[in-house]
C-alpha cells in the first residue's frame, strides 16, 4: 500500500487533480464561514459583472455567484460521495454473490445487471427522481440505482477469478465459512480495482447531479454548480460569468477526480506498474 | 572420445559474456563472463536452477534478450559472425535458417488462428524460394520425420487439435527444417509428461544425431542432462561452475555447487523401510466416481475418476502417482472435501462424509489438511503470514492470544524465524512459502496431511530441502500423508505405497519397493522407463559414485 502511494506521487498530474480536489473540498468546508447568508441570499443588484465588490458578480435576482460556487460545491461533492458509495456497496455486494456462487445466482443477477445496462442511464435517472419528486435523497437513489451495474460486473470478474485461486481453497480447508472468505480474502484482494474505479464513478455522479439540477431536478433547498447553469443560461450573451464559473467549476472539480481515478488505477494495478 | 580430439572449429563460441540486468534487480548480471564452446554435432546442457541466467543465455544468443537487459561484454562467435555486432537484418536471417529454437511452452510458440502446416511453410517462404508444391511436400516429410502421426492430415489441422507432445514435435520440425548448424532449446520438455518427454527426448537426438546438429540445450533437469547431454555446463547465479563431458560431471563432479545439485536429485530406487505392520484404516474411498459436465458448445465430459478405491492407513504415506490428467489431484481434492464426488463414499475413521453439508463437515475438516502445489497462489497476498497460520485455529475458536504463541511454535517446526509473522507472503522465496503453506496445515494439528505436488514448483536443492522437513514433521507428529505427485523419483524416496492412476482409474497398488522392483502394470513399466535419467542411472548403477 505504502509502495502504490509512492507511485501515485510520483504521478504529476494526479498530483495536480489531488491539489484541486483539495481546493474544492476546502471550499465546501469553509462555505458557511466564507458566505454566512447562504447561497440563495440577495445580496446586491442583479448582474453585477465579476471584479468589484463581487467577486464573480451577481445572478438575474442579485445572488452572489461566488457563494452559489462555494455552497454549490458541498451538494456536488455529498451527492458525489454518497451516491458512489452506496452504488459500490450495491454493485460489490451483487457482483460478490454472482462471482462467489456462480450458477443460477450468477445468471439471473447478470441478466438483472444487463437490463439496467441497456436502458439508457441518464434517462432511467430522470424517470426515477421525476417519479420520487425531486430531493437530495432521491437524486441520490436515482444516482445510485443507474450506477450500480458496471462496479457490479467488475467486481463479478474479480471474485470469480479469485474464487479458483488455490489461497480460497485452502480457505474452505480450514473450515472457513462464506463471509470468511468473501470479506477476509475476495475483498481486499480486489479492493485495488474497485477503489480506482470507484474513484472515478465519483466524477461521473457528479456530472450527473449537475444535470438533474441542470433540468430543474435538483433538491429546491440546495444550490448546486447545474441549478446556476440553468439559471443564468437565458442572460449568457448580456452576463456571461453566471454560467461560466459554475461550468467552469464542474469541468475542474471532475476532471481532478479523473485525474487521481487514473493515477490510483495506475498506482494500484499491478499490470501497469514499472512503466 | 575426449577434449583433446576437438570435432573441428567449435559450432557456436561463447566468450567473456556479460549479461547486464536493469538496476535494481538482485544482481548487477544475469551471467558474467561466460566462456562456452559448443562443440560440432554435440549436445551442451546448460543446467542451472531458477534465476542462474541460463535462459537469458539462449536468448542472447537469438538475439531476444528482454527489454532494458543488455549484453555488457563479449562475443557470440557463430562461423564468421559474431552475434553481439551483428544487425538486425544480419539476425533475422541467421535466425529460423542458421540457428533453430524451441522454447518452454509449445501452445504459445504456434499461432492459434493458422493451420500448423502454413506455419511450418512460413519457415521455408521466409528463407527459400521455394515453389508452393515442393514446399509443401517438405512441410511433409518433416512432420514425417518427427514422427507425426498422418503428417497430410496433420498439415491442415490447428494447433489446439494437437496435443502437447504433437505440438512440441511440430516446434522441433519448424525449428530443423531448414536444417540449422546450432539449434537452442529451452526447456523443451518441461511442460511435457514424462512419458511425452522421453518420447520428444529420444526424437530430437535422433534428428540432431542424423543431421549433426550442435545443440544448446537448457535445462534445470539433471535427469534430462543424464538422456540427452554430450557435454555438460553448470551455471550458479550467472557464473559458469564446472563444464565437461556428461559422465564426468555426473559421476565425479568437482565444484561443491554441481555436487550439492546432484546429490539433491533423488536417487530412482525405493529406500529400505522398516518392514511393520501399519496401523489400521484411517481414511477410505470406495468407489469413487465423478464427471466434469462438458464446457461450452461441443466439448465432451471429462471423466476425472472412474470407480476410485483406495485406503490411507494410520501412520502411511501413500503415494500418488500419474500424469497430467490422470485424475490424481481431483482424487487428493475429493478426499479432503474441497470438491464433490458424483457418487461412492468417503470414511474417515469409520465416519462416511461424502453427503455431508458444509457446517457438518467443519469438525471433520481440522483432521485432514492439505499442502498445494503453487506456492504463489495458495497463500493470501493480503494477509501477514502471523493471520494466515493462525487462521485455522481462529476458525475453530482458538483465542487470539493463543494463537500468537502457537504461530510462533509452527514457524520455529517449519524452519522459520518467528519474525516471519509479521510479513506478506511476497516477502518469501518459494521454498519459504511452502513452509508457511505446510505451517497452515499444521496448525489445525490434522492427523492426515494431502500434499498436492508440494515440490513440483521449486528447484530441485530446496525440493530436498522441504521432502526432508515433510518427512520430519510426519515422524515426529506422527502423521498420515497422502503425498500426489506426477515424479517417480520422489514418489519412491517419500512414500511407503504407492497407487499409480491413469485416465481416473488407479491401475496399480502396492508397496513402493514392489512397484518399483516389478510393476505389472504395462503402463507403470512405461512411467518408470521414461523418467529422465533412468537409462543412465541403471547402466551406471553398479559404478561407483564418487
Amino acid at each position: 500500500m505504502q509502495d502504490a502511494l509512492l507511485r501515485f506521487a510520483r504521478n504529476r498530474l494526479a498530483l495536480l487533480g489531488a491539489v484541486v480536489l483539495l481546493l474544492v473540498l476546502t471550499m465546501a468546508a469553509a462555505a458557511p464561514v466564507l458566505y454566512p447568508a447562504g447561497a440563495f441570499a440577495l445580496a446586491g443588484p442583479p448582474l453585477q459583472p465579476p471584479g468589484g465588490r463581487f467577486l464573480l458578480g451577481t445572478d438575474t435576482l442579485g445572488r452572489d455567484v461566488a457563494a452559489g460556487i462555494v455552497y454549490g460545491a458541498r451538494t456536488s461533492l455529498m451527492i458525489g460521495v454518497v451516491a458512489t458509495l452506496a452504488a459500490v456497496v450495491l454493485g460489490v455486494l451483487i457482483g460478490a454473490v454472482a462471482g462467489y456462487y456462480r450458477g443460477k445466482p450468477d445468471l439471473a443477477l447478470m441478466r438483472i445487471t444487463e437490463l439496467f445496462q441497456t436502458i439508457p442511464s441518464f434517462i432511467l435517472a430522470i424517470l426515477l427522481v421525476a417519479i420520487l419528486s425531486p430531493s437530495a435523497d432521491s437524486e441520490i437513489a436515482a444516482i445510485t440505482l443507474v450506477s450500480w451495474p458496471g462496479i457490479a460486473r467488475l467486481a463479478r470478474g474479480e471474485f470469480a477469478s479469485l474464487g479458483g485461486r488455490e489461497f480460497v481453497l485452502a480457505c474452505v480447508g480450514l473450515g472457513a465459512g462464506d463471509g470468511r472468505i468473501v470479506f477476509r480474502h475476495l475483498l481486499p484482494n480486489c479492493a485495488s480495482p474497485l477503489i480506482a474505479v470507484g474513484s472515478l464513478l465519483v466524477a461521473n455522479v457528479i456530472l450527473f447531479e449537475s444535470g438533474l439540477s441542470f433540468l430543474g431536478l435538483g433538491d429546491p433547498n440546495l444550490m448546486s454548480w447545474g441549478l446556476m447553469i440553468s439559471a443564468g443560461r437565458e442572460v449568457l450573451r448580456s452576463a456571461w460569468w453566471i454560467c461560466t464559473f459554475p461550468g467552469l467549476a464542474i469541468v475542474a472539480t471532475v476532471l481532478a477526480i479523473n485525474l487521481i481515478g487514473d493515477g490510483l488505477n495506475e498506482a494500484l494495478n499491478p499490470r501497469l506498474r514499472d512503466r | 572420445m575426449n577434449d583433446a580430439f576437438a570435432l573441428g572449429p567449435p559450432a557456436l563460441s561463447i566468450e567473456g559474456l556479460s549479461i547486464a540486468l536493469p538496476p535494481g534487480a538482485d544482481r548487477p548480471h544475469a551471467v558474467e563472463q561466460l566462456d562456452l564452446k559448443l562443440n560440432p554435432g554435440e549436445i551442451t546442457c546448460l543446467v542451472g536452477e531458477s534465476g542462474s541466467g541460463k535462459s537469458m543465455v539462449a536468448r542472447a544468443v537469438l538475439g531476444l534478450l528482454p527489454p532494458r537487459v543488455r549484453i555488457a561484454a563479449g562475443a557470440l562467435r557463430f562461423g564468421a559472425t559474431d552475434l553481439v555486432q551483428a544487425d538486425e537484418t544480419r539476425l533475422r536471417a541467421i535466425r529460423g535458417a542458421e540457428i533453430g529454437m524451441i522454447f518452454q511452452e509449445p501452445m504459445t510458440a504456434l499461432n492459434p488462428l493458422h493451420r500448423v502446416g502454413r506455419q511450418v511453410d512460413e519457415v521455408f517462404r521466409l528463407h527459400t524460394d521455394l515453389s508452393r508444391r515442393a514446399r509443401r511436400e517438405r512441410v511433409v516429410q518433416l512432420l514425417a520425420d518427427v514422427h507425426l502421426p498422418d503428417p497430410e492430415r496433420l498439415y491442415r489441422a490447428y494447433p489446439h487439435q494437437l496435443s502437447g507432445g504433437q505440438r512440441q514435435r511440430m516446434v522441433i520440425a519448424m525449428a530443423l527444417a531448414l536444417g540449422p548448424k546450432l539449434l537452442i532449446a529451452d526447456e523443451p520438455t518441461t511442460a511435457l509428461d514424462v512419458t511425452t518427454q522421453a518420447q520428444i527426448l529420444a526424437q530430437l537426438r535422433e534428428l540432431q544425431r542424423e543431421r549433426g546438429t550442435s545443440v544448446l540445450f537448457i535445462t534445470h533437469d539433471f535427469g534430462v542432462v543424464a538422456d540427452i547431454a554430450d557435454r555438460v555446463a553448470v551455471l550458479q547465479r550467472g557464473r559458469l561452475v564446472e563444464e565437461g563431458r556428461r559422465d564426468d560431471v555426473l559421476r565425479s563432479p568437482v565444484h561443491p555447487y554441481t555436487r550439492l545439485l546432484l546429490a539433491a536429485v533423488p536417487r530412482l530406487q525405493a529406500p529400505r523401510r522398516r518392514a511393520g505392520n501399519l496401523g489400521p484404516p484411517l481414511l477410505e474411498a470406495r468407489n469413487l466416481r465423478k464427471t466434469y459436465p462438458r464446457r461450452g458448445f461441443g466439448g465432451s465430459a471429462t471423466v476425472a475418476l472412474d470407480d476410485v478405491s483406495l485406503v490411507l492407513r494410520r501412520g502411511e504415506t501413500l503415494g500418488l502417482v500419474g500424469e497430467s490428467g490422470s485424475g490424481k489431484s481431483t482424487l487428493a481434492r475429493i478426499l479432503t472435501c474441497l470438491a464433490r464426488v458424483d457418487s461412492g463414499e468417503i470414511l474417515l475413521g469409520g465416519e462416511a462424509l461424502a453427503r455431508l453439508g458444509r457446517r457438518q463437515l467443519r469438525p471433520y475438516r481440522r483432521r485432514m489438511q492439505m499442502v498445494f502445489q503453487d506456492p504463489y497462489a495458495s497463500l493470501d497476498p493480503r494477509q501477514r503470514v502471523g493471520d494466515i497460520i493462525a487462521e485455522g485455529p481462529l476458525i475453530h475458536g482458538m483465542s487470539r492470544a493463543a494463537t500468537r504463541a502457537r504461530v510462533a511454535e509452527l514457524l520455529n517446526l517449519v524452519g522459520l524465524q518467528e519474525t516471519a509473522a509479521e510479513r506478506y507472503p511476497h516477502e518469501f522465496s518459494g521454498g519459504q512459502r511452502q513452509r508457511i503453506g505446510i505451517a497452515r496445515a499444521l496448525a489445525l494439528e490434522p492427523e492426515i496431511l494431502v500434499a498436492d505436488e508440494p515440490v513440483s514448483a521449486l528447484d530441485v536443492s530446496v525440493q530436498a530441502q522441504v521432502l526432508q522437513l515433510l518427512a520430519n514433521i510426519k515422524g515426529k507428529l506422527g502423521l498420515s500423508m497422502l503425498f500426489v505427485t506426477h515424479d517417480l523419483r520422489v514418489a519412491l524416496q517419500v512414500c511407503d505405497r504407492i497407487a499409480v492412476m491413469r485416465a481416473g482409474r488407479i491401475v496399480e497398488m502396492g508397496e513402493a519397493a514392489d512397484v518399483y522392483a516389478a510393476p505389472s502394470h504395462p503402463y507403470t513399466r512405461a512411467l518408470f522407463a521414461a523418467v529422465p535419467g533412468a537409462h543412465w542411472e541403471q547402466s551406471h548403477a553398479a559404478e561407483p559414485v564418487s
